[in-house]
């Protein structure tokens, strides 16, 4: 960065120093000032005390619960996330633009609607929960209630990641692999996935991260019994409610962590691929 | 230039959100959850009272919550003229962690500062087919029990405590009622965070057999179209007064120049047009006049009073609310 500043004029388009700056202000008033003051809180307490008060059984249920959930839901998104980006990308079909939209809709949505909806959807007596339950699996007040929730709000971040890359990826490599005599199975695992891995991962953490976090549209279909399907945002709500910061700190600072670890991991996986692939490429 | 205007216009138009000025003619009563019906027409009777007896004009904006978290809002900067909450607890939490109230808030307003009151009844499905009658009912083995988490909601610790109290006045010790409230709370598959959503769990999800419910909850779904032919009401031998408190809040009445309006709003809870409204969305209206004119929807029962059985709410929470305490150690691993 010290090169770029003291040799301002390469630059092409000018003004970097005036939105550096303004960049930077604007992420630390809005991101890292929040963050900033849950760390300070989170100092002033000692490591003794955060430590029993991030690991009391109660939490470390919720943590699996939270975690569990949303590594489920990742994982069912990693599926069709990128299936349905392929979809979207691939053919063109009546109809095709008004479910591009409807991706979004989680985005859209107050989360607290799509809870309640969801909510209704699966409970015992609703349209979808009944069939499921006389089948034997009750999903609303349970955990698998919770992944649905964490399905439902996640999925936009694998479609969306995915979908611009498969835009950039022509057929030509493909029908290239199949005169080569790449049956489709090979031409998809190793011509195409290969280009999409790190837009599939980067989905996953974005989902993964946002999941963890999840509150309003889990809340309502959660059943929120301790140790069993309470998760770990309810916990820091109820502490708070019991006017426990110290506990309630605790907590929020291991799912900040947690969130940061998949973005960290996200970031290194990244860059990872970018050097291998340069070297392939040399 | 002309993105510098463009920007002070948008900057204006952002301060707009910002609510507007007090000028001493704005309330805002923030209340709990399940009361948004009843201050709808308390606010509507108690601004025309107003206008016709001083000519001003008044009004009042709501917010609404779990009890708790609303008590928290205004400890932490929501501007509340008044609070009328679901327990005296959340009240004292003004006092305690904001010195918004001085520490005698609720002897300045009759009857404990609650101009109604209610209790916690069971609204069970229609025909009561499980033969739900009373809180031993409730523990038997098969039995759904839909109440929320009392660490949440103010409302759930009525409940909890009208269990306890039930059991220690049967059983007769703190054991025993401990032990009671134990299997009961396993009898729960669902814990909403409030009242109300406890309420819809019951009532629009048709989970459970019984719902631990406010009174006056419990007679708003029966008033419901079909409420009747899809519920009953049932009341317990023994349940407690529940007495939902009211009080202006000083730092901020006297912050927006509000105190004498706030003082009046509140007063008028007690009077017998308000009272009357009181009764008609189900809460235990305070004079006996109007109580004896709704004598059919409010069946006399045994009623704990929260000071006299738990020692105040104060020593009630810290033995059963806290963390750690008896409501934590049903949920301990193992159990």
């Amino acid at each position: 960065m010290g090169r770029l500043m003291r040799q301002p004029r390469r630059h092409a388009l000018p003004g970097f120093g005036l939105t550096l700056g303004v960049c930077l202000a604007w992420l630390g008033l809005l991101v890292l000032l929040p963050l900033a003051a849950l760390v300070l809180k989170a100092a002033a307490l000692g490591p003794a005390e955060l430590w029993q008060a991030a690991t009391t059984p109660r939490a470390l249920a919720a943590y699996r619960v939270s975690f569990g959930c949303a590594a489920l839901a990742g994982l069912v998104n990693l599926f069709f996330g990128p299936l349905l980006a392929w979809v979207l990308v691939r053919y063109r079909f009546p109809g095709r633009t008004l479910v591009d939209a409807l991706i979004d809709l989680p985005f859209a949505l107050p989360t607290a609607v799509a809870g309640i909806t969801l909510t209704a959807l699966y409970a015992s007596t609703g349209p979808l929960g009944r069939w499921l339950e006389a089948a034997g699996w009750k999903v609303a007040y349970t955990p698998s209630g919770i992944t649905v929730a964490l399905v439902f709000v996640s999925l936009p971040f694998l479609v969306r990641s995915v979908q611009p890359v498969l835009e950039t990826l022509e057929p030509d490599i493909e029908e290239a692999a199949a005169t080569l005599g790449a049956g489709r199975l090979t031409t998809l695992w190793r011509v195409v996935l290969p280009t999409l891995w790190p837009a599939i991962l980067s989905g996953f953490a974005l989902a993964f991260a946002r999941a963890i976090g999840e509150y309003g549209s889990v809340i309502f279909i959660a059943g929120n019994l301790p140790l069993v399907s309470e998760i770990a945002p309810l916990l820091i709500v109820s502490k708070l409610d019991q006017y426990d910061t110290v506990g309630a700190t605790a907590i929020a600072v291991v799912l900040l962590a947690a969130s940061f670890a998949a973005l960290l991991a996200l970031n290194l996986v990244q860059l990872w691929t970018v050097r291998r692939r340069s070297a392939e490429a040399r | 230039m002309r993105h510098a205007v463009a920007i002070a216009v948008l900057l204006l138009a952002l301060a707009g959100c910002g609510g507007s000025a007090p000028d001493g003619t704005h309330l805002l009563n923030v209340s709990y959850d399940p009361t948004r019906e009843l201050y709808g027409d308390i606010n509507a009777a108690f601004a025309a009272e107003w206008q016709r007896t001083t000519g001003g004009q008044v009004a009042i904006r709501q917010s609404h919550g779990g009890s708790g978290k609303q008590s928290r809002s205004v400890i932490e900067g929501l501007e509340a003229d008044v609070v009328t909450l679901a327990l005296a607890g959340d009240i004292d939490a003004l006092h305690d962690r904001g010195d918004l109230v001085p520490a005698d808030w609720q002897r300045r307003l009759p009857d404990n500062s609650a101009p109604y009151t209610s209790t916690i009844v069971f609204l069970v499905r229609n025909g009561n087919p499980k033969g739900l009658r009373d809180w031993d009912d409730l523990v038997r083995p098969g039995v759904a029990v839909i109440t929320p988490n009392p660490k949440t909601s103010g409302g759930a610790r009525w409940n909890y405590l009208a269990a306890w109290g039930y059991a220690l006045h049967r059983y007769g010790s703190e054991a025993a009622a401990q032990d009671f409230v134990a299997k009961l709370y396993h009898n729960v598959p669902v814990l909403d965070a409030g009242a109300r959503g406890a309420t819809t769990t019951f009532v629009e999800r048709g989970q459970g057999d019984v719902l631990l419910a406010w009174e006056n909850e419990a007679l708003l779904a029966l008033d419901e179209a079909g409420g009747h032919e899809r519920f009953e009401l049932v009341v317990p031998s023994l349940s407690i007064l529940a007495e939902p408190p009211v009080a202006w809040v000083d730092r901020y009445v006297d912050k927006h120049g509000t105190r004498a309006l706030a003082e009046a709003y509140l007063r008028y809870l007690y009077t017998p047009p308000a009272q009357a409204i009181i009764a008609r969305h189900g809460y235990r209206p305070r004079d006996p006049t109007v109580l004896a004119k709704y004598a059919d929807r409010f069946p006399p029962l045994v009623l704990l009073t929260i000071d006299g059985a738990f020692g105040g709410w104060r020593a009630a929470q810290a033995r059963h609310f806290a963390d750690g305490g008896t409501f934590d150690q049903i949920y301990a691993p193992g159990r």
